[in-house]
C-alpha cells in the first residue's frame, strides 16, 4: 500500500541505450513507484522489463554498459552515480537463478554474505543472520550446504540473502521461472509476508501473470519495446485486453470469460478468481460450455515404449523409482510432472540408458532395449537438454544438425540431404549456413531438437522444452513441437512444471511423487483433482474454479473444452499468419 | 562419492584452524625436502599416518589419487636406478652388492636404502595432504587465510571454486550423457584420435554453461557488496584455540629438531653403512 506521495523510484524521460547495440532499449520511461507499494513488471522477452529493472540495482551501467538520458533516482540516490555497491545498501535483488545467486557453502554463510561485505562483527553478524533466518524460516537449515536444499529452501536463502541488509527497495527478477507451482505459490505469500513485517517496497518482473497475482498487487505495468504500454491497476488491466495484445498470458479465466463473449467490469474484481463476481457472466459462460465442442483424446495407436515395474536408488535403502510402470502410444504428446525431486528425471535418464536401473524392463516397440548402449538408444530415443548451451558444440548451424549422423559414419551426401530435410520441417533451412551464434534463445532450440529429429527417433524427451520463455516463445516452441509430432508422427515426452503447457499441448500428463506414478489420465483431469495437485505440489487451474461458481457439474470437461478451443483458435491464428 | 572434499567431522584434526594444518603442512614439506635423514622421515611418516587416520578420511575418497601418486613414485624410483644405479654407493661410500642383473646394473644395499628414503618422502606428504583436504572447511580456511595476512578476494576464491564444484561435476554428467545419445562416443570404443577430437562437443558447451554461470555469480556478488570494502569480516571465521597454538609450536621445534639432526654433520643423509 502507498504510504507516501515522494516517490521511492522515478524514472524521468528515461532512455538507455546499450553499447553494443544500435537502437535504444528503453525510451522516454516515466515511471514513479512509491514507498511500501508492491509492482508487477510483465512483458515479453526484449520488452525491456530486464533492462529496466539492472537500472534500478545499477548492474546498468556498471556491468553492462550503455548511454543513458534523462533521470533515475531511487531512494533518493542516482544509481548510475552510486554504483552497485552504492545501491546495494538501498536495493535487494533476488536474481531468477537462485542456484547461481546461492554463493555461500551454507545457508548462514550465505544469508551472512552481504553482512560480512560490509566488515560487520561476527557477533552481530551471527545475530542478524538468525534474525532474518527466522523471517524466512531456513532457521533449521543454517548448517546445509546449497545440495541440500530444495529449489523453494534456496529461493528463500535468496531473500534472506538481501533481506539481512535492511534494504528499502525488493527487486525479483522472473521469481517463478524455476519452480515447480506450488513452490511459486508459496514464494509468491512469503513476499506478501514479508511487506507485513518489513517496511519494503517490492518490484516483481515477471510474465505470468496469474501466477503473481495469486496476492494482491497495486499496480502491473506492462512493458513493451522499450516503452510502457500501461500502467494500471489489476482490476482495470484484466478487464481490458492489454496482455493479449502485447504478448502476455493473460489469467485464464479471464481469457474464458472473454471467449464466452463478455467484456469484463473492473468492479466485478478480476484480479482473483476467488473474489470475482461472476454472477454477470455466469449465463454467457454457460452457454458457451454448452455449445463448445468436446474432444477426444482417446488415443489407440500400438504401444512405442513400455515401461513395467522399474525400480531404482541412487543410495540402497533409498529408492529414487519404486516400481513405474506406463506405456506411451505411438504419436502422443505427453507430460512428465510432479515436484522437484520427484523422480522425473530419474526416470528419463533410465529411459535413455544413462542410469542402469535395479530391476524392471522397458520395451521399446515390444522389445527390451536393457542390451542397448546409450548410442544405440539415442538413434530411437532423443533426448532434448533444457538449455541449447549444454548440446550446441558446432559453429555452423547445419554442422549441428548432421552431427549424429555423421559420427555414425553415414556418407556425406546422406548426411547433407537429410539434414537438410529436418532443416525445412523446423523452420530453419533458410539460415543452414548462418553461425550458431547469429540465433535467439528459441532458434537454438530448435537447432537442438533438430539435431535429434535427424536420426528419426521413435521417441523425443524434452527437459523443460520451455523453462525462462515467455509467452509467445513458449507458444512458438510448442506450436513448433506440436506442427513436428503431426508431421514425423514422433512421440513426445515433456518433462515439465508448466501447468499450462501441461494444459494446452498433451493429451495424456503423467504425475510422479516419491518415486510412485499416482496418477495417469489427461491434464484436464488432472488439475481438476484436488487430492493429486495437493500431493504433487501442481497448481489447481483457475478453470475448475470459473467453472465451480459457474455451477458447471464437470469442471474438467469444462477446461477440455477450453483447451480445445482455444488450440483450434492458434491453430487457425498459426495458419493465417504463414 | 565425494572425492576429496571437506566432510564434517568431530576430530582433533578437523577442529584446528585451516591456518594451522596449512601451516604443519608447509612444514612437513619443508623438512621432508631438505633431508634424507631416515630416523626424521620414519617420525615424520608416524605422524602423517596418525593424521589421516584420526580425520577418518576413507580410503575410497583417494584411492584413485594415492594409485597415482604410488604409479609415479614407483616410475621416479626405477629411473634412478636406471640413470645411476650406484648413486646409493657414492652418497653412503660403501657398496654392497645383492644381485647382479645385466651389464653395468648391479643391486647394492646402499641404492635400495637410498630408494627406501625417496620412497618414504612421499609417505611424510602425500597422507598429510589428503587429510588437509578432507578436513578443513573451504569457508573457514578462507577466513584464517585472509585472517594471516592474505588478500581477502584470493582467499575467497578457492572457496568459490570449491562452492561450484558440484555444479561443474553435474554439468559434466548430463551433457557427457546427452552428447552420447547424440552418438558422440566417449568411451574406450572409440579410436583416441576420435576421442580427443570429440571431446569438444563437451568442452565447448561446458564452457558456454560455464561461462553462463560465472556472468550470474558474479553479478549476484557484486549486488551484495563483494569488493566493495578492503577489509571483510567471515561469517565461518574461527579465532586460533590453544590447540591451534601448540600444534605450530609442536610444529616448529620439530623441524628445528629435525633440521639440526639432518645436517649437525655436514650431510644430509643418514648413514647406517658406516
Amino acid at each position: 500500500m502507498r504510504k507516501s506521495d515522494e516517490p521511492i523510484i522515478e524514472f524521468k524521460n528515461f532512455t538507455f541505450q546499450y553499447k553494443s547495440q544500435s537502437e535504444p532499449s528503453l525510451f522516454d520511461i516515466n515511471l514513479r513507484i512509491y514507498p511500501g507499494e508492491k509492482i508487477l513488471i510483465a512483458g515479453p522477452s526484449g520488452s525491456g522489463k530486464s533492462t529496466l529493472s539492472n537500472c534500478i540495482n545499477a548492474l546498468i551501467p556498471q556491468a553492462y554498459e550503455g548511454t543513458i538520458t534523462g533521470t533515475l533516482t531511487v531512494d533518493g540516490k542516482n544509481p548510475a552515480k552510486e554504483g552497485i555497491f552504492g545501491m546495494s545498501k538501498s536495493v535487494g535483488t533476488v536474481l531468477q537463478d537462485t542456484d547461481g545467486q546461492f554463493i555461500g557453502l551454507t545457508v548462514g554463510e550465505d544469508l551472512a554474505f552481504a553482512l560480512e561485505n560490509d566488515a560487520v562483527e561476527q557477533d552481530e553478524m551471527k545475530r542478524r543472520v538468525a534474525e532474518v533466518a527466522d523471517v524466512v524460516d531456513v532457521q533449521k537449515l543454517l548448517d546445509h550446504a546449497p545440495n541440500e536444499l530444495s529449489g523453494g529452501q534456496k529461493q528463500r536463502v535468496s531473500l534472506g540473502g538481501v533481506l539481512v541488509d535492511n534494504v528499502r527497495i525488493l527487486l525479483f527478477d522472473e521469481p517463478l521461472a524455476n519452480l515447480d507451482p506450488a513452490t511459486g505459490k508459496k514464494t509468491i505469500a512469503l513476499i506478501d509476508d514479508i511487506m507485513k513485517v518489513k517496511d519494503v517496497t517490492v518490484v516483481i518482473i515477471e510474465h505470468r501473470v496469474e501466477d503473481v497475482l495469486y496476492r494482491d498487487v497495486d499496480r502491473i505495468i506492462v512493458v513493451n519495446e522499450g516503452r510502457i504500454a500501461a500502467d494500471m491497476k489489476p482490476d482495470d488491466l484484466l478487464a481490458g485486453n492489454i496482455l493479449n495484445e502485447q504478448g502476455i498470458r493473460e489469467p485464464l479465466y479471464v481469457t474464458a470469460v472473454k471467449y464466452a463473449g463478455c467484456t469484463i467490469d473492473p468492479k466485478d474484481k478480476p484480479q482473483h478468481i476467488e473474489t470475482m463476481n461472476i454472477a454477470p457472466y455466469r449465463e454467457k459462460l454457460r452457454a458457451w460450455f454448452e455449445k463448445a465442442p468436446a474432444p477426444d483424446r482417446t488415443n489407440n495407436n500400438p504401444p512405442v515404449l513400455e515401461i513395467k515395474d522399474l525400480k531404482f536408488s541412487y543410495t540402497p535403502d533409498e529408492p529414487t523409482l519404486r516400481g513405474i510402470s506406463l506405456t506411451l502410444r505411438k504419436g502422443e504428446m505427453v507430460s512428465l510432472v510432479g515436484r522437484n525431486g520427484a523422480g522425473k528425471s530419474t526416470l528419463a535418464a533410465l529411459i535413455c540408458g544413462f542410469l542402469k536401473p535395479d530391476s524392471g524392463t522397458i520395451l521399446l516397440d515390444g522389445e527390451d532395449i536393457s542390451p542397448l548402449s546409450i548410442k544405440e538408444r539415442g538413434e530411437k530415443i532423443g533426448f532434448v537438454m533444457q538449455s541449447p548451451n549444454q548440446m550446441i558444440s558446432k559453429p555452423m548451424i547445419i554442422d549441428e544438425v548432421g552431427l549424429g549422423l555423421s559420427v555414425r559414419g553415414f556418407p556425406a551426401e546422406e548426411v547433407r540431404k537429410r539434414s537438410e530435410d529436418v532443416l525445412r520441417i523446423c523452420g530453419l533451412y533458410p539460415m543452414r549456413n548462418w553461425p550458431v551464434s547469429a540465433l535467439s534463445f528459441g532458434q537454438k532450440k530448435r537447432v537442438t531438437i533438430a539435431s535429434i529429429l535427424v536420426m528419426n527417433p521413435e521417441l523425443i524427451i524434452l527437459d523443460e522444452p520451455t523453462a525462462g520463455q515467455d509467452f509467445r516463445h513458449y507458444r512458438e516452441i510448442m506450436e513448433f513441437l506440436r506442427d513436428i509430432n503431426r508431421k514425423t508422427g514422433v512421440t513426445i515426452l515433456m518433462i515439465t512444471h508448466d501447468m499450462h503447457l501441461m494444459l494446452e499441448y498433451t493429451d495424456r500428463a503423467i504425475v510422479i511423487t516419491n518415486g510412485q506414478l499416482i496418477c495417469d489420465d489427461t491434464p484436464a483431469r488432472v488439475l481438476t483433482n484436488d487430492a493429486i495437485v495437493d500431493e504433487a505440489d501442481l497448481k489447481r487451474t483457475s478453470l475448475h474454479d470459473l467453472a465451480v461458481k459457474c455451477g458447471i457439474e464437470e469442471p474438467s470437461e469444462f477446461v477440455d473444452r477450453f483447451i480445445e478451443y482455444e488450440r483450434s483458435k492458434f491453430a487457425k491464428e498459426g495458419r493465417s499468419s504463414e | 562419492m565425494k572425492l576429496l572434499t571437506y566432510t564434517k567431522q568431530d576430530t582433533f584434526v578437523h577442529h584446528l584452524s585451516g591456518v594451522t594444518k596449512l601451516f604443519f603442512f608447509l612444514l612437513w614439506c619443508v623438512v621432508s625436502g631438505l633431508t634424507y635423514d631416515t630416523r626424521v622421515l620414519a617420525v615424520m611418516i608416524a605422524v602423517s599416518m596418525w593424521v589421516i587416520w584420526d580425520s577418518r578420511a576413507k580410503w575410497e575418497q583417494f584411492a584413485g589419487i594415492a594409485k597415482l601418486m604410488a604409479f609415479f613414485m614407483i616410475i621416479n624410483v626405477v629411473c634412478i636406478f636406471f640413470f645411476s644405479p650406484y648413486i646409493g654407493c657414492e652418497i653412503y661410500n660403501s657398496r654392497t652388492d645383492l644381485l647382479h642383473l645385466f651389464g653395468n646394473y648391479t643391486i647394492t644395499a646402499e641404492q635400495l636404502f637410498y630408494s627406501l628414503n625417496v620412497m618414504m618422502k612421499y609417505f611424510t606428504i602425500v597422507p598429510s595432504a589428503f587429510a588437509f583436504m578432507v578436513s578443513t572447511d573451504p569457508s573457514e580456511f578462507a577466513a584464517s587465510m585472509n585472517g594471516v595476512g592474505i588478500k581477502y578476494t584470493a582467499a575467497y576464491s578457492v572457496s568459490i571454486a570449491l562452492r561450484y564444484i558440484p555444479n561443474v561435476q553435474s554439468d559434466y554428467r548430463r551433457i557427457k550423457n546427452a552428447q552420447e545419445a547424440r552418438g558422440i562416443e566417449m568411451s574406450g570404443k572409440a579410436k583416441p584420435i576420435e576421442r580427443l577430437k570429440r571431446t569438444s562437443s563437451i568442452i565447448f558447451p561446458m564452457l558456454f554453461s560455464s561461462m553462463d554461470r560465472i556472468d550470474v555469480v558474479s553479478n549476484a556478488m557484486q549486488l551484495r557488496g563483494f569488493g566493495k570494502k578492503k577489509k571483510r569480516t567471515w561469517y565461518a571465521g574461527v579465532p586460533l584455540s590453544r590447540a591451534d597454538k601448540t600444534v605450530i609450536v609442536l610444529c616448529i621445534a620439530f623441524s628445528a629438531a629435525a633440521l639440526w639432526l639432518t645436517f649437525y654433520d655436514g650431510n644430509r643423509f643418514y648413514n647406517p653403512f658406516q
